[in-house]
């Protein structure tokens, strides 16, 4: 913890974090208007007093948008991320504890989501489905755990033979038991690492797919979308793409700041 | 399936996609098809899938290509740079180079990229992949032609990726330079550079041989993007097509190219390191005597 | 004669909790033509002190003060060029773990021959013989095949082996010995000691032993120092030392190792 507390980077990563968490939370409190009504007299504006980053094709303000866009944004990121642990810490954990047979089925399975591209197969599987909020959660959390489930089945595989696994099954524990109650709490760390630096890769993968317009459907707003419509108005209309852009990038950036952060507590460091 | 579709043609469909028949000997005519590269006609436009695909591929390939050859050229470079000067500041810039790098959503980049460099200088082409009259360039012309369109997409493509390897390239040399075989090295005398860049740079290499073959379906992936951007007629942007258009037979062989294409590379990238690395290579040899 | 003079040597560590003084004050001398032993436990600053001479020392140690005197010259205060010219060369050592030593992706031939191109100056083909020369005054049966091995393809006493031969390649003055039987087994360890005995009295070399074994001491060396947490506690004659420590601590040290032989 004391080294957390020292790398000031970190500190600021996790200052910006919180900050964006706020802002999207408190959104209504600070979106000056709604980001669904449109003002056909105001269409692509300059930021200026009344609308601080600008109005949009239609006439919405983007500030607003950006604002609500981060409820949509996060939240994606959060549980995409939560269900790709979710799956990664299960699968991992059967495959590392268990063995033989179970580990290696489940191993070429994960061997063969990681053939394809991530998002060959993000699209694909849009590509049956109707692109929504949640549709996009599901699909980006089930497409990613496979690195997850690698990690923990690494830390699995260790743990399983230290002493306090063996003194568990001598006194009769159940495997799931075991499993849920002794293994996978010390197998955390990593799993930590991943799934913060997973946040910012989920709101990344998110805008991209918002962005080519198979992710977030306008008008609800996320990160992305908004940056489709600075697609065409590049030219004429900077401000579209500029802070939306530099939304993500800073809120990414700090999801693996803290990542990299918490990785340097959790793994032994190297002398420096 | 669209229900207004008449009874008999849902039949002759059926027939056509041999739905009609067990699961099993589908799955068959499937794999007979799949290894015969027949992935079935599109329905877009009613050409063979293969075709399409095979008109797109190699411009994909080439942009990834340059683009890990690029990687590995800045990439490696700036590893060891910061391993060596670990904590000052060419260590510092590059590491922060290299977080945004990492955190830059690529399309963002793309857009504002292509708006200097292409509307507002003017230096290079918007789109595609040759001018209107490349017919009339001759053949170097045509190189560079082309070149000038491909720079963006590759140097995009690079920037992401670059991240990656300079960070790990990093890592290992300072893991490497704590190592006893360096110590030895320094006490036979042997000048500093040669201590870096010949015994410490070799074992540094061997993961990244593995890296690189870990990172292409990441390229191939990240075609989808800056094809689309930057009209680009490769893999990527076929695919994306396919998938706005549900072009299913298309969408399949894509994703069973793209599969392919991972596995190629990371069965390359498995014989080039047991190729490079002693422990391996001399093992097996001496299991054969 | 002295070959070498090691005068209050100050080696300290900048550790985030203070400063660690693992060499304090040692001073000793080695005699030419002799076998000087320097003993202690593990973390008593024998390693330090012998990488300190060929200023092997990496941050966060420093070498704070003292100085080292090689026929003549205070090698602590000599540019890096001629420091590396003596390096492998005047002064050459062995360490303790010959499988980590060695750099697992080059031949031993290779490593060895590196060595002497870069002190000898003599071209590829020549320097070929010359390491093939010094395996095979080491026992090393098949010297040509050693020679074409990679590392992990060898065993622990070869590889020492190859690791003192690629030491005496450019024939130095001085050679530290870094613990060279530790990682060894115990017949091996016989046998390389075998060697070290027979090729000191050939080669007429001055040697710097270092070990934390009492019994290997009393077989190689003449005279010995023995350190604890930095300092030297005792130094002299080696059967001196041996059989009438004056020292609280070398007496005890000598004590529990007689309780275990």
């Amino acid at each position: 913890m004391r080294d957390l507390v020292r790398n000031r980077m970190a500190l600021a990563a996790l200052v910006f974090i919180l900050a964006v968490l706020v802002f999207a939370i408190l959104a209504p409190l600070l979106a000056g208007y709604d980001p669904a009504s449109t003002d056909p007299g105001s269409i692509l504006t300059a930021p200026s007093r009344e609308h601080i980053f600008g109005t949009d094709r239609l006439g919405r303000d983007i500030f607003s948008r950006i604002v609500y866009g981060a409820r949509i944004s996060l939240a994606i990121g959060f549980i995409a991320v939560g269900i790709a642990s979710l799956i990664g810490v299960f699968i991992g954990s059967i495959a590392g504890y268990y063995g033989g047979k179970i580990d290696y089925m489940l191993m070429r399975f994960v061997d063969i989501m990681l053939c394809f591209p991530t998002i060959f197969l993000i699209l694909a599987v849009i590509s049956l489905l109707e692109p929504s909020v949640t549709n996009i959660m599901v699909i980006i959390g089930a497409t990613g755990w496979m690195g997850i489930a690698r990690l923990v089945r690494a830390e699995v595989l260790t743990l399983k033979e230290r002493d306090f696994v063996s003194a568990a099954k001598v006194m009769g524990a159940k495997d799931s038991r075991i499993i849920a109650r002794h293994i996978i709490p010390n197998a955390i760390g990593p799993v930590l690492v991943s799934a913060t630096l997973g946040v910012g890769g989920a709101i990344l993968t998110e805008s991209a797919l918002s962005f080519l317009g198979i992710g977030v459907q306008p008008p609800t707003p996320s990160w992305g979308n908004i940056l489709m419509d600075g697609r065409s108005t590049l030219g004429v209309a900077w401000w579209l793409t500029v802070f939306p852009g530099l939304f993500i990038l800073f809120t990414v950036l700090s999801y693996n700041i803290l990542g990299e952060a918490l990785r340097d507590t959790f793994e032994p460091r190297l002398k420096e | 399936m669209n229900p207004k579709v008449s009874f008999e043609a849902r039949e002759r469909l059926e027939k056509l996609y041999e739905l009609d028949k067990p699961v099993h000997i589908q799955y068959l005519e499937w794999v007979k098809r799949f290894v015969r590269f027949d992935f079935g006609r599109s329905y877009l436009d009613d050409r063979p899938v293969s075709e399409k695909i095979a008109e797109r591929i190699p411009i994909t390939i080439l942009i990834n290509f340059s683009a890990i050859l690029l990687t590995l050229g800045l990439g490696i470079p700036l590893g060891i740079t910061s391993a060596i000067k670990r904590g000052k500041l060419p260590d510092k810039l590059t590491t922060i180079f290299v977080f945004i790098g990492f955190s830059t959503p690529e399309f963002w980049l793309a857009l504002l990229v292509m708006n200097l460099f292409c509307i507002t200088l003017g230096w290079l082409p918007v789109s595609g992949i040759s001018s209107l009259d490349f017919e009339s360039f001759n053949i170097i012309g045509r190189i560079l032609d082309v070149a000038r369109h491909l720079i963006l997409p590759v140097a995009i493509s690079t920037f992401g990726s670059l991240a990656i390897i300079s960070r790990y390239m990093r890592t290992e040399m300072v893991g490497i330079m704590t190592q006893d075989y360096i110590r030895t090295a320094r006490a036979k005398g042997l000048s500093e550079n040669s201590v870096i860049y010949k015994h410490a740079l070799k074992n540094a290499l061997l993961p990244v041989i593995t890296i690189l073959g870990l990172s292409v379906p990441g390229l191939i992936g990240g075609s989808v993007i800056f094809e689309s951007i930057f009209a680009i007629p490769g893999m990527g942007r076929l695919f994306f097509e396919s998938v706005m258009a549900r072009d299913y037979p298309v969408i399949m062989g894509v994703l069973s190219i793209g599969a392919m294409l991972t596995l190629l590379g990371n069965f390359l990238a498995d014989i080039a390191y047991s190729y490079a690395d002693p422990r391996i290579r001399v093992v097996s040899e001496e299991v054969k005597a | 004669m002295n070959i070498l003079e090691v005068k209050n040597l100050k080696i300290y560590f900048n550790v985030p909790d203070g400063i660690v003084k693992a060499v304090d004050d040692v001073s000793f001398n080695i005699e030419k033509g002799k076998v000087f032993g320097l003993v202690g436990e593990s973390g008593s600053g024998k390693t330090l002190t012998a990488l300190s001479i060929l200023k092997l020392i990496s941050w966060p140690g420093i070498i704070a003060g003292g100085s080292i005197i090689f026929n003549g010259t205070d090698l602590l205060r000599l540019d890096e060029e001629n420091l590396r010219g003596i390096r492998g060369s005047k002064i050459s050592i062995v360490f303790q773990e010959p499988a980590s030593s060695f750099n697992p992706v080059f031949t031993i031939g290779q490593q060895i021959v590196e060595t002497i191109i870069n002190h000898q100056g003599v071209d590829g083909n020549k320097a070929k013989d010359l390491a093939l020369e010094c395996l095979h005054r080491m026992h090393i049966n098949e010297t040509r095949r050693v020679f074409h091995n990679y590392p992990h393809q060898l065993s622990g006493g070869t590889k020492q082996r190859a690791m003192i031969a690629m030491a005496l390649a450019n024939s130095p003055e001085l050679v530290i010995l870094d613990e060279p039987t530790t990682a060894l087994d115990v017949t091996i360890q016989a046998q390389i000691l075998d060697l070290l005995e027979e090729i000191i009295e050939k080669e007429k070399l001055s040697i710097l032993f270092i070990s934390h074994d009492f019994g290997i001491v009393s077989r190689m060396c003449g005279h010995i120092a023995v350190m604890h947490r930095g300092k030297i506690v005792e130094a002299g004659a080696t059967k001196q030392v041996l059989n009438d420590p004056r020292n609280d601590y070398t007496a005890s040290l000598l004590k529990s190792v007689k309780a275990l032989t």
